[in-house]
């Protein structure tokens, strides 16, 4: 018998007007996450079903707790609109979870549809004494029991169910635009797309490297870290961008100390450029304030300076120890660490500047051939699209 | 571009003959050879043909070959198993400093749990001092384990002096070479050496990952590491590979086949590479023994001014493969333990790369190497760039 799981969203109930408009962008974010499998999604009054065959019960409930705008699901026992069968189905379902152990329950009624004939008190109260009669080693403690029955009487079926999965939260994907997230190999970057897309982004991730001084590895990397984060989000186009060519450029031609800030200001540039071209809407970081010497507010503002687009910074306000804490929730953490350099490790200058002046940075520039290194460099990007 | 494949110490390329036999018995011979049936006996002959011709290779008899998951487990049978099954005779071990991590971690182990050990140091070419073993050795030494080629640098230890010494000083003492790198590409003999324990492995001499041997001399006991059925005397319980021990035959049959013809090949570009780059104008630097002493297959050079990942890294992308000398990267560097023992400093030691030839190699690929091994420090090395590296 296929089992069905009812899929709660909070957020996005709230939202007026656009409801509609919220709704059906998580109705098609369950549909993307359950294809290849043969589970259904419905939607109900203020709630998505999902229709699955029983040995696919685990895996579609994980999938579908990573689904931004859900905030929990719950394997539900359908009955239909009468008393008896919502009698009959609770205390089996009591039955199956309790068989010898003397156990404490309460019966939770929620009546949505109010053409049923009863009350949600009185809804409890018939259920409750009808298991009671049919279990007599039960005891009903509403204070706290050790199984909460819930009942949820919809509009065509009810839904009895006594587990509770929770989902992230947040909105779904794409709803609030697109975004383009700078992918180190680092442990930030990954989390701060993740963070991005709570908030219903969707996200596209460009990784820079420098083959051959760095290794393949370390694209491999970038690609498994978009992997984890596909399982959020469906599919992440990822784009590999080598900055060699430039940076031997910063090398042979400007301030050593600057060298770390002029590479990111020419990376902020490409992303832009990658952004513009593919309708993306604003750059996403894993900067964090006050980390590393690039990440004072100085050298922030000397960086951001360097593109005219919105910058996103989800972990602005995090403290590293949250990151890494959100890093392994999210599932990225032991990718991260993985021992291979990015392009910024194998280049960090002895001393860099933590307090750049824009001026400094705009004469030391001058040495550069901007545009042509940019061009170069998006010439031989690559495109993939990274799926879980 | 063609494919240049120089990391054969890492593994190499199965004859297409072993693929071909493998798919064959895969899917025509695939009963247990345990079997009272036909299905099994047919299985039971392979494992007969096969492990004749491997011991064939070591000139033994083929009752004292053990066919194991692959050198590291023919490491760990012989190492653990034979001071397990000796520590009531003795608790002192004695091996080199430059083993392969399968042999060393096997000591490492043993000296956590309570035996004493020695490990030899090496000079500046990798060979250990027969002194110092002689000096080393006593009475309560049971084992002692010597790597034959050294799989970094390719130096090729006395094993034959060292059987001699040994047994001279105790001949209660059991004796395990480490084959695995020299194994059907160079003369092998373990009885001659008055060895006790010989491992090796199928993909080194181009058959499949997955399968070795350890080679155990009449009467020498072993301690079984895994419990099970009576396969392989009860030693190495576990129904056999039997696909992988029939190419495992074979390409040790066509390896030893062509071995002389194939070192002088292998040989002969090895030194066309060291020369080859030195005339280009490459200062690179020999780590381990000159080039006609050492392995015919091994080459481990350190490029001045480069850092070996790099070279490697621009390397493959003209599909030329090789290997770092010694895993170092800059967060947690770990430099190469054979390095080490030989001496080398801090410059060298990330420079090294390691250049491992096979059969199917050609002078025109190594022509094509040393080219792009020149353009790849041009473009990449410390002088391609003003600022410092």
């Amino acid at each position: 018998m296929p089992v069905k799981i009812l899929i709660r969203y909070g957020e996005i109930a709230l939202k007026g007007k656009n409801r509609r408009f919220f709704e059906d962008f998580l109705l098609q974010n369950l549909k993307q996450t359950v294809r290849g499998s043969a589970a259904q999604i419905v939607r109900l009054r203020g709630r998505f079903l999902a229709i699955a065959p029983e040995k696919e019960r685990d895996k579609i409930i994980s999938r579908l707790s990573r689904v931004f705008g859900v905030v929990s699901l719950s394997a539900v026992q359908p009955a239909a609109l009468e008393l008896p069968a919502i009698q009959a189905a609770a205390a089996a379902l009591v039955q199956d979870l309790a068989p010898e152990a003397p156990l404490t329950f309460k019966v939770e009624a929620r009546r949505s549809n109010k053409s049923f004939p009863l009350t949600s008190p009185e809804i409890n109260r018939l259920v409750g004494a009808y298991i009671l009669e049919m279990i007599p080693h039960l005891r009903v403690d509403v204070h706290n029991p050790a199984l909460r029955l819930s009942i949820e009487i919809g509009q065509e079926e009810a839904f009895l169910y006594h587990d509770r999965h929770s989902g992230p939260g947040g909105l779904p994907v794409g709803v609030t635009g697109k975004g383009l997230l700078l992918l180190s190999g680092g442990i930030d970057s990954p989390v701060a797309g993740w963070m991005a897309m709570k908030r219903g982004l969707a996200v596209e991730a460009v990784h820079f490297h420098s083959f051959p001084f760095t290794g393949r590895r370390s694209q491999e990397k970038a690609a498994d870290l978009c992997r984890a984060l596909a399982l959020y989000a469906g599919e992440i186009p990822l784009h590999m961008v080598s900055v060699t060519a430039i940076q031997k450029e910063i090398r042979s031609r400007c301030p050593e100390e600057l060298g770390i800030l002029l590479l990111r200001r020419m990376m902020l540039r490409a992303a832009e450029k990658i952004a513009r071209r593919r309708g993306l809407e604003a750059l996403i970081t894993g900067e964090s304030l006050g980390q590393v010497a690039s990440q004072t507010l100085e050298s922030m503002a000397v960086i951001g300076g360097a593109s005219g687009m919105l910058i996103l910074r989800p972990l602005l306000g995090l403290d590293k120890h949250e990151i890494v804490d959100r890093a392994r929730a999210v599932g990225t953490y032991a990718i991260s660490i993985r021992p291979f350099e990015d392009c910024c490790t194998l280049f960090v200058p002895k001393h860099p500047a933590t307090r750049p002046s824009p001026k400094r940075v705009e004469e030391a520039e001058a040495a550069l051939d901007i545009g042509g290194l940019l061009e170069e460099a998006l010439a031989g990007a690559e495109l993939e699209f990274i799926k879980e | 571009m063609e494919e240049i494949y120089l990391d054969n110490s890492a593994t190499t390329r199965p004859y297409d003959d072993v693929i071909e036999l493998m798919g064959r018995v895969h899917r025509d011979t695939f009963g247990n050879p345990s079997s009272p049936h036909g299905r099994g006996l047919e299985a039971e002959r392979l494992l007969k043909e096969a492990r004749r011709a491997v011991a064939a290779v070591l000139g033994g008899a083929a009752d004292e070959l053990y066919f194991t998951s692959g050198g590291t487990e023919a490491n760990n049978l012989a190492v653990l198993g034979a001071a397990y099954r000796h520590r009531r005779r003795g608790s002192h071990l004695v091996t080199t400093s430059i083993e392969h991590p399968s042999v060393l971690n096997c000591y490492r182990r043993l000296e956590e749990e309570g035996f004493q050990v020695s490990y030899l140091p090496v000079d500046s070419d990798g060979y250990i001092s027969l002194e110092e073993l002689r000096n080393l050795m006593g009475k309560e030494t049971i084992l002692v384990s010597v790597i034959h080629v050294n799989n970094e640098i390719g130096t090729v230890q006395p094993v034959d002096q060292i059987g001699a010494l040994i047994k001279e000083r105790n001949p209660h003492t059991l004796y395990h070479v480490d084959g695995v790198q020299s194994f059907a590409k160079m003369p092998v003999n373990p009885r001659r050496w008055q060895a006790d324990l010989f491992s090796c492995s199928a993909h080194k001499i181009h058959g499949p990952k997955g399968v070795g041997a350890l080679w155990v001399k009449e009467n020498s006991l072993l301690q079984p590491l895994m419990r099970g059925g009576e396969q392989e005397g009860g030693l190495r319980p576990g129904t056999e590979n039997v696909a992988g021990i029939a190419g495992f035959g074979r390409a040790a049959g066509l390896t030893f086949e062509r071995q002389e013809r194939d070192a002088a090949h292998m040989h002969g570009l090895k030194q066309k590479l060291y020369w080859g780059l030195r005339e280009a104008g490459l200062k690179v630097e020999l780590n381990g023994p000159a080039p006609e002493h050492c392995a015919p297959h091994i080459i481990n050079l350190s490029f001045p001014g480069i850092k070996a990942e790099i070279l490697l890294h621009a390397l493959e992308n003209d599909l030329i493969y090789t290997s770092p000398g010694s895993a170092c990267h800059s967060r947690r560097p770990e430099p190469s333990h054979v390095l080490k023992a030989i001496g080398l400093g801090e410059e060298r030691l990330s420079g090294a790369l390691r250049f491992s030839f096979a059969a199917f190699n050609t002078a025109e690929e190594i022509d094509r190497v040393i080219g792009r091994c020149l353009e790849a420090v041009r473009a990449f090395g410390a002088g391609s760039l003003s600022g410092p590296f």
